[in-house]
């Protein structure tokens, strides 16, 4: 099985602050882990491969653009799971999905282009599972921020 | 506050969104895919880093592949009244990711403040959040951790 190496770490850790905006911001950020811009982006190319990384690239803030942000759940039934998340995930709004242990075991963050985009998105996800969405907008955010480690 | 953008920043977002090319010259290939110059790619993409419209460029960890592999959504029924100043506190402490406050939905769902904790395993996680529960005393009724136990899309934007 593929392991991490430590410039791996490096890198995971390394470039979740920020790539520079310049011509070559590989070559720049590949001199600070003592290896080639090659090396840097074939190595990139692998920990997207193996899933370490999820994403490489701007991470937008969709609110910032006059779209909007939600978390909703539902709590669905063990035996339909399979056939929700098949609705849930059809739909280009749902960004990121989870499963949690709990009677409402789906959570999902639904990304719009505007604030009457999510309202559409779960009534189209009612009408489609036949289940409730409950709606959890955030009304304050205290905190965003922490990384991760590897 | 909503920002303006035009057609050459949703460009920019759309050739993107699913994550920057892995090439010496990103920026640059960017910018022959939409036909304009990499100089004006470069200065958008500025432009939207100092308003907010992009966070961040970089790397989006898997945190599972990580070693975090317990992601506890602790949720916690906080006094209304009490709220802020005590998501403030629970926001500030270094092991919680996210913290925001959400609406209720009576009778089903009673928590109102949301602190998304990591840990390598459960047993760090409810250490974390009995410190969380400590801090929020008795202005909080009632408290559940939520695991969860698979990822099924995790995509970001699309537009």
């Amino acid at each position: 099985m593929w392991q991490m190496d430590a410039t791996d770490k490096e890198i995971v850790n390394g470039l979740q602050g920020g790539l520079p905006l310049c011509e070559r911001p590989f070559l720049q950020m590949a001199l600070q882990f003592g290896i080639s811009e090659a090396e840097l982006i074939a190595r990139l190319g692998n920990l997207l491969k193996q899933k370490v990384l999820t994403r490489f690239g701007p991470m937008f803030q969709i609110e910032r653009m006059g779209g909007a942000f939600s978390l909703a759940a539902m709590k669905v039934p063990e035996e339909d799971y399979e056939r929700v998340t098949t609705v849930v995930n059809a739909l280009p709004e749902v960004a990121h999905n989870y499963r949690r242990e709990h009677d409402f075991n789906m959570w999902f963050v639904l990304a719009t282009e505007t604030p009457e985009g999510i309202a559409h998105a779960i009534s189209r996800i009612e009408a489609k599972s036949g289940l409730a969405v409950y709606n959890m907008p955030k009304e304050k955010e205290y905190f965003v921020g922490a990384k991760f480690t590897a | 506050m909503s920002i303006k953008l035009d057609v050459i920043d949703r460009a920019i977002i759309q050739a993107t969104q699913a994550g920057l090319p892995l090439t010496p010259r990103p920026y640059h290939d960017i910018a022959e895919q939409i036909d304009v110059p990499p100089e004006m790619v470069m200065r958008r993409i500025q432009a939207m880093l100092d308003n907010g419209v992009i966070r961040r460029i970089g790397a989006v960890p898997n945190h599972y592949a990580l070693g975090w592999n317990a992601n506890g959504m602790t949720v916690w029924d906080v006094m209304n009244d009490h709220i802020d100043e005590l998501g403030q506190l629970v926001g500030a402490l270094e092991f919680v990711s996210h913290c925001y406050c959400r609406p209720r939905h009576l009778p089903g769902w009673r928590y109102n403040l949301f602190a998304m904790v990591h840990g390598r395993n459960r047993d760090e996680v409810e250490a974390k959040s009995a410190q969380i529960a400590e801090l929020l005393g008795s202005y909080c009724r009632a408290h559940s951790t939520l695991y969860s136990t698979q990822i099924l899309k995790k995509t970001g934007l699309r537009i």
